[in-house]
């Protein structure tokens, strides 16, 4: 085998920040520390950055900049997007959510089935995309809100968003996206789709940890109320000082993936079709996850039969590769993949999964360096399997 | 967060005595796929001493680990000797294991005292009352 080397394919989960990112936040911290609420040249300083900012990310989503709530995480932000109504509109208690929406997304809508709420969850089908005919059919009278992600975080599938939004819009019922792992990946236009409220996230595209938005359609901000009460930041709607650097860290992010979009797709996407076609050429039983159409270009969930997906992943980070798996055995709740089950695929093809994501630091090299490991890895725990 | 000790990382990197082994005189499997862990250890017994041992494992890194460890640790040992094992024992050889894991090690004793049993039954040795119950309690759970 060759030297070992370092392979970050996890970009799903997480991305380094970009240096030019860095570059931006720095200002922020250094001389532009101020508090945004303070009336004094810095303080107003730091807001001028905080507006510019939010300005910019409104461009990039086809929003106004009075539509963008800062919040600390995209998880945050999905809450904010579900709880935020109970008060104003106390008789619509019905939530419609996919199956295979993140955990935040579904653990609130959990949590609101326990406040009175009925909760309603898409099916989708083997190729991972959410069933309209039964959206269709479950909107009612009393729906609040429908909520479908952009696209999925384990296995990439892209979802029609545009599809929702027209549905919803004209049964009157708010339309929820969460477009954390699309922006800066897809285009997002919140009129064209006719999204309510959609989530951002600024950790997936380069930027810090720690930020997050919400866009809120302008008119519903009124009936929204907030998870944290204090100061009155961001409209009211998220008190806390501002985090001046991650929100500039987080719109440079936005401004750079966007501008880059299109180029650096491309080039994702042919590292993703030799990936594919040489995983699938040099191992044997090997089943890829979702649509391979209908998927974003820098991620491939797949499962290798007869081995388990921990196993795979601690013994690809002994080589120097990171990546993710939808085992049980990884699991804190030992329990699979609930994405994949939601697909109908068997326990074991959870078990065997994989995701692979890659970025913007990532080349050809690496990709075959890991395909490479892979192949030994996978024909060595088969040897240890018990199931021929 | 799952964190694995430097010794359970070592047996998954380097597995100990994989496969079948020749001439082998017991087997014992345990676990199920849809759990995601499915044991199997063979064993060559002769005058009543462990003389090879060998494993495969379908499962996560703590199952692979335990069940390599466990083929270290009864190699050359008395049947006797090796009955008396604990999940303790393995746990303690692989300088423990994540909370959600130590069924694994529980998972490998079983299968051991599989391939005990599987052996004695085969050349009608008489069976301890204690590996007998222990037979009836992992039969029991492999049906579910």
């Amino acid at each position: 085998m060759k030297r070992r080397k370092d392979v970050y394919l996890d970009y799903a989960a997480g991305c380094p920040v970009d240096p030019r990112v860095i570059k931006a936040m720095r200002l922020c911290q250094g001389e532009g520390f101020g508090n945004s609420m303070s009336i004094h040249s810095w303080g107003r300083r730091a807001n001028e950055a905080i507006e510019k900012s939010r300005g910019g990310i409104a461009g990039f989503i086809g929003a106004k900049s009075g539509e963008i709530i800062f919040t600390g995480s995209a998880t945050e932000s999905n809450n904010l997007a579900l709880k935020g109504w109970q008060r104003s509109q106390p008789d619509k208690k019905h939530i419609i959510v996919s199956a295979i929406e993140h955990k935040c997304v579904l653990e609130t809508a959990g949590y609101l089935g326990g406040q009175g709420y009925e909760v309603t969850y898409l099916k989708v089908n083997d190729e991972g995309l959410v069933d309209m005919g039964q959206l269709k059919r479950e909107i009612r009278k009393d729906t609040l809100l429908v909520s479908v992600m952009h696209v999925n975080n384990e296995v990439g599938v892209i979802e029609e968003v545009e599809q929702v939004g027209r549905i919803c819009r004209a049964k009157g019922v708010m339309f929820h996206c969460d477009a954390a792992q699309s922006f800066t990946k897809l285009n997002i236009n919140v009129e064209k789709m006719k999204i309510d409220l959609l989530t951002l996230s600024s950790h997936k595209i380069y930027g810090p940890k720690g930020a997050g938005v919400l866009y809120v359609r302008q008119g519903l901000e009124k009936g929204l109320e907030p998870l944290l009460h204090g100061g009155g930041q961001e409209r009211g709607l998220r008190s806390s000082t501002m985090n001046t650097a991650a929100v500039v860290g987080m719109a440079r992010a936005a401004e750079i993936g966007i501008k880059e979009m299109v180029v650096e797709g491309k080039r994702l996407g042919r590292l993703k079709e030799k990936f594919v076609e040489k995983v699938l050429a040099e191992i044997p039983g090997v089943m890829v996850n979702g649509s391979r159409e209908k998927s974003v270009v820098n991620s491939v969930n797949m499962s290798f039969d007869r081995v388990e997906g921990e196993a795979i992943l601690l013994s690809l980070d002994a080589e120097g590769i990171k990546v993710s798996t939808g085992s049980a055995c990884s699991s804190d709740d030992l329990k699979p993949s609930y994405v994949l089950r939601a697909m109908g695929y068997p326990v074991a093809r959870a078990h065997g999964s994989i995701r692979f994501s890659w970025g913007r630091w990532t080349d050809e090299a690496d990709m075959n360096y890991v395909v490479e490991v892979l192949t030994g890895v996978v024909k060595k725990l088969r040897r240890l399997s018990p199931i021929k | 967060m799952i964190s694995y000790s430097k010794k359970v990382l070592d047996h998954l990197a380097n597995p100990r005595n994989v496969g079948k082994i020749k001439g082998a005189n017991g087997m014992g499997e345990v676990g199920n796929v849809v759990c995601g862990d499915v044991m199997r250890l063979y064993i060559r017994v002769k005058d009543a001493v462990i003389e090879e041992v060998s494993f495969e494992t379908y499962g996560c890194a703590a199952a692979i680990a335990t069940s390599s460890v466990i083929t270290e640790m009864v190699k050359g040992k008395k049947i006797a000797e090796v009955l008396k094992m604990k999940n303790s024992d393995i746990l303690k050889a692989l300088d423990g294991l994540p909370p959600i894991k130590i069924h694994c090690s529980l998972l490998s004793v079983d299968a051991l005292s599989e391939a005990i049993w599987d052996y004695l039954k085969k050349n009608k040795k008489k069976i301890p009352k204690g590996l007998k119950k222990r037979h009836e309690r992992i039969m029991k759970l492999e049906k579910k």
